[in-house]
């Protein structure tokens, strides 16, 4: 079922705090229309990475939407994430012609390298490894996204590369 | 030089592959030496394999060179334009000289993709001068009745191309029928198969073209409202249609009035998709779209009398819709010139997998799967074994290679147990685990399916629980039994496509493969070498040079050896994590 897919994933670290304000122009845009909800999540999630608590209450109260219902859609979608993000997302494909061309081993050697499991964050907030279910760039598989960024043609090795070279240029 | 373009390609697979780095170079080049050719984008042109993929067209004629990147972009500057002579090596398609790609192109008919590659997807006038919105000006000027529209599509024979081959001008006339104040049209852009991206290439590189077919829809059910239905995935996609709806505004094509027919006001406007592969299923993606869970309900009502809103609505995949203005155009007698019977026009399909060229390629229906596999998709990846061929993604199956001469059409690609689908084609050599596929598909199904019902929910995870206990050595001798009978029931008692069909990889893999399932149960083997659990790893002694780095990187040390002498590994502490394999640089680790 879809809710499984909500990682269970303990936050450790003291929560930044969410400046809700940010989000009062978007309630704004959608409050009076109808099927607002989805793009009220999406709206939030590109503000902040995620849906934060506070985010949920604000729109609730604001936009006169049950939190029973987004919670709802929120554990729905796969696209929606209930924990904050790091500051580079890795996407690896596991569409059926990544799969058949060894996506797992990208997994695999992303997982030893960032020393977290799929679909968590990194210690110090850098990554976050997800998998995806198709890119569409099955031509070039196996394939990983990193931010708006596809690789293709991949191997674990060049995988492992292009996160090091992410790392320095963070590090500089 | 000023009559010389260089078209760079800029799909998803372009970028992906660099292209936006050869087209930052050749622009850099051009205002370096001001240089006056005149340098444009375009989208996938579908020889994905060759990307990045440059143009030049001069006044010989036109040149597409491929697997181009910043270096060779400078060649082709210096070479072809400074100095007039083209690089035939580079040269992957010309109508000048034979080239070694010929194959891919030369039986394709191409219909829905008629401008990909061709086209600025950003430009309306390059869509307009292709014969871009004709089809619609002709039914505005020569005044055509909705119901002359709709037997045109009828006519045509085409049939819905996101998979379920529903006759698209049948659909259209049941919207007709059912009056309402408000009615709607939704193109379903959510392509969530896992393998195909065929509606990516066709909105990144014609999206003016899903926009005119939605028109003609829009005026044929009288809609009032339009709504693109597209997943978050494709960020590109959404960009240029974007782009697009805003041109077709200033243009008059979206509107009041539009092109002068009294009455006619439609607009269309995107929605994102947020994740859901059950979001394709029609009553699930009007849910969505309403902004709730996206499950389905139960049918009927159909959309058609009760969609989105209540409303009467009609639903049409992105392909489909790419064909109207074509049929439009030219008249349903010339589309149904090309395919079969029962199935008429063209058909897109996405190579991928284990296939030379992968890719993007349109064929008439009733091509044989052998020829777009061999012919068009040249072969197999280092000429390995062909073993089977995956159609329609997680609800379709896998056709094996001794049927590779099945026909491509509806009712011949159903015979076999699979699906045409939206037309996903992976190729799969000696190398892939059937059972491994199968799981792969349940593990998909079972994650996307929505909860409601529960031989889909539970049924589905059992059947998954089943099929890794397989592929882990602890299969027993019912279980093939156990997953028909499970598959059986879970197609009988579900609500929507996705469960009705979620079984079907594990079928066909069991009609056609039942020796490996059976290979997997009684040997505890796996013929493709792929599930881990059933393999054996040893070092060959004739190659390994004892340089130790397999002992070092073991995780259970379990194996043994002193530098520079043959290493040994001891089976119980293995573990199979197939560490040894990876890292051994001489060979020298033997998978039985």
């Amino acid at each position: 079922m879809r809710i499984a897919r909500i990682s269970g994933e303990k936050i450790t670290k003291e929560q930044e705090q969410v400046d809700v304000n940010l989000l009062d122009s978007l309630i704004e845009k959608y409050k009076d229309k109808k099927g607002n909800l989805i793009p009220l999540l999406q709206g939030t999630q590109d503000i902040f990475g995620y849906i934060p608590r506070e985010a949920f209450e604000k729109i609730s109260s604001e936009a006169g939407i049950e939190l029973s219902d987004m919670y709802g859609v929120v554990t729905f979608y796969a696209q929606f994430r209930l924990n904050p993000v790091g500051k580079h997302i890795i996407k690896v494909c596991h569409g059926t012609a990544c799969h058949v061309q060894n996506a797992n081993a990208i997994t695999d050697a992303l997982k030893e390298l960032l020393k977290i499991n799929d679909g968590e964050t990194t210690e110090d907030g850098m990554f976050t490894l997800e998998s995806v279910a198709c890119l569409g760039c099955c031509s070039l598989a196996p394939v990983m996204m990193i931010d708006n960024d596809t690789h293709g043609k991949l191997t674990g090795g060049q995988a492992v590369k292009i996160i090091k070279n992410i790392k320095i240029k963070e590090s500089n | 030089m000023e009559n010389i373009k260089v078209i760079v390609g800029l799909g998803s697979c372009g970028i992906a592959a660099g292209a936006n780095k050869v087209f930052e170079k050749i622009k850099a080049l051009k205002e370096a030496d001001n240089l006056k050719f005149e340098l444009k984008k375009t989208s996938c042109i579908g020889m994905c394999y060759r990307e990045p993929l440059v143009e030049i067209v001069d006044d010989n004629g036109s040149y597409l060179y491929g697997d181009i990147n910043e270096k060779k972009a400078a060649e082709l500057i210096e070479k072809h334009i400074l100095e007039n002579e083209p690089i035939k090596s580079y040269v992957v398609q010309t109508d000048l000289f034979e080239t070694p790609d010929k194959d891919f192109i030369e039986d394709q008919v191409k219909i829905t993709l008629r401008n990909c590659g061709y086209i600025d997807p950003e430009k309306i006038e390059e869509y307009e001068v292709r014969g871009g919105y004709r089809a619609i000006r002709k039914i505005a000027g020569q005044r055509i009745s909705r119901l002359d529209v709709i037997q045109t599509v009828i006519n045509s024979g085409l049939r819905g191309r996101g998979g379920g081959g529903f006759p698209t001008g049948l659909k259209w006339k049941f919207a007709n029928n059912n009056k309402a104040d408000e009615k709607y049209i939704i193109c379903n852009a959510d392509e969530g198969d896992p393998g195909a991206f065929m509606d990516r290439s066709v909105l990144e590189g014609d999206p003016h073209a899903v926009l005119e077919g939605m028109i003609i829809g829009a005026y044929a059910i009288e809609a009032t409202g339009g709504v693109i239905y597209c997943r978050a995935e494709y960020p590109l996609a959404i960009k240029r249609l974007n782009i697009a709806i805003e041109q077709a505004r200033e243009n008059g094509y979206l509107g009041k009035n539009i092109l002068g027919i009294d009455g006619f006001n439609f607009d269309i406007y995107i929605k994102e998709g947020a994740g859901a592969f059950v979001c394709g299923e029609e009553t699930a993606l009007i849910a969505s779209v309403e902004g709730e869970r996206g499950m389905p309900r139960k049918r009927p009502p159909f959309p058609a009398e009760s969609g989105l809103w209540q409303k009467p609505t009609n639903i049409n995949n992105v392909e489909t819709l790419a064909n109207i203005p074509w049929i439009l155009l030219h008249g349903s007698e010339e589309y149904a010139k090309y395919g079969t019977e029962k199935s008429k026009g063209t058909k897109v399909f996405a190579l991928a997998g284990k296939i030379k060229r992968s890719g993007l390629v349109e064929v008439p229906m009733g091509m044989s799967i052998r020829d777009v596999i061999f012919k068009l998709g040249g072969g197999i990846q280092n000429d390995k074994k062909f073993k089977a061929v995956q159609m329609g993604g997680p609800s379709g199956g896998c056709i094996p290679a001794y049927l590779a001469d099945t026909i491509i059409d509806y009712d011949s690609v159903n015979a076999t147990g699979a699906i045409m689908g939206s037309g996903g084609m992976v190729v799969m050599d000696e190398t892939t685990c059937m059972i491994d596929v199968a799981k792969f598909f349940l593990d998909f199904t079972q994650k996307e399916s929505c909860g409601k019902c529960t031989f889909c929910r539970t049924g589905t995870k059992r059947m998954l629980e089943i099929l890794t206990r397989i592929t882990e050595g602890k299969g027993e001798e019912s279980d093939i039994e156990k997953l028909e009978e499970l598959s059986y029931q879970i197609k009988d008692s579900s609500l929507c496509g996705l469960g009705q069909t979620a079984p079907n990889p594990v079928l066909t893999t069991i009609k056609y493969f039942r020796e490996e399932y059976e290979a997997h149960i009684r040997d505890k083997k796996c013929p493709a070498k792929v599930c881990k659990q059933l393999l054996t790893y040893e070092v060959d002694p004739e190659k390994c040079t004892g340089c130790t780095v397999c002992a070092k990187n073991c995780p259970t040390d379990a194996i043994d050896g002193a530098k520079k002498e043959v290493h040994f590994i001891r089976q119980d502490d293995c573990i199979k994590c197939g560490t040894c394999y990876t890292k051994c640089k001489f060979d020298a680790i033997k998978i039985y």
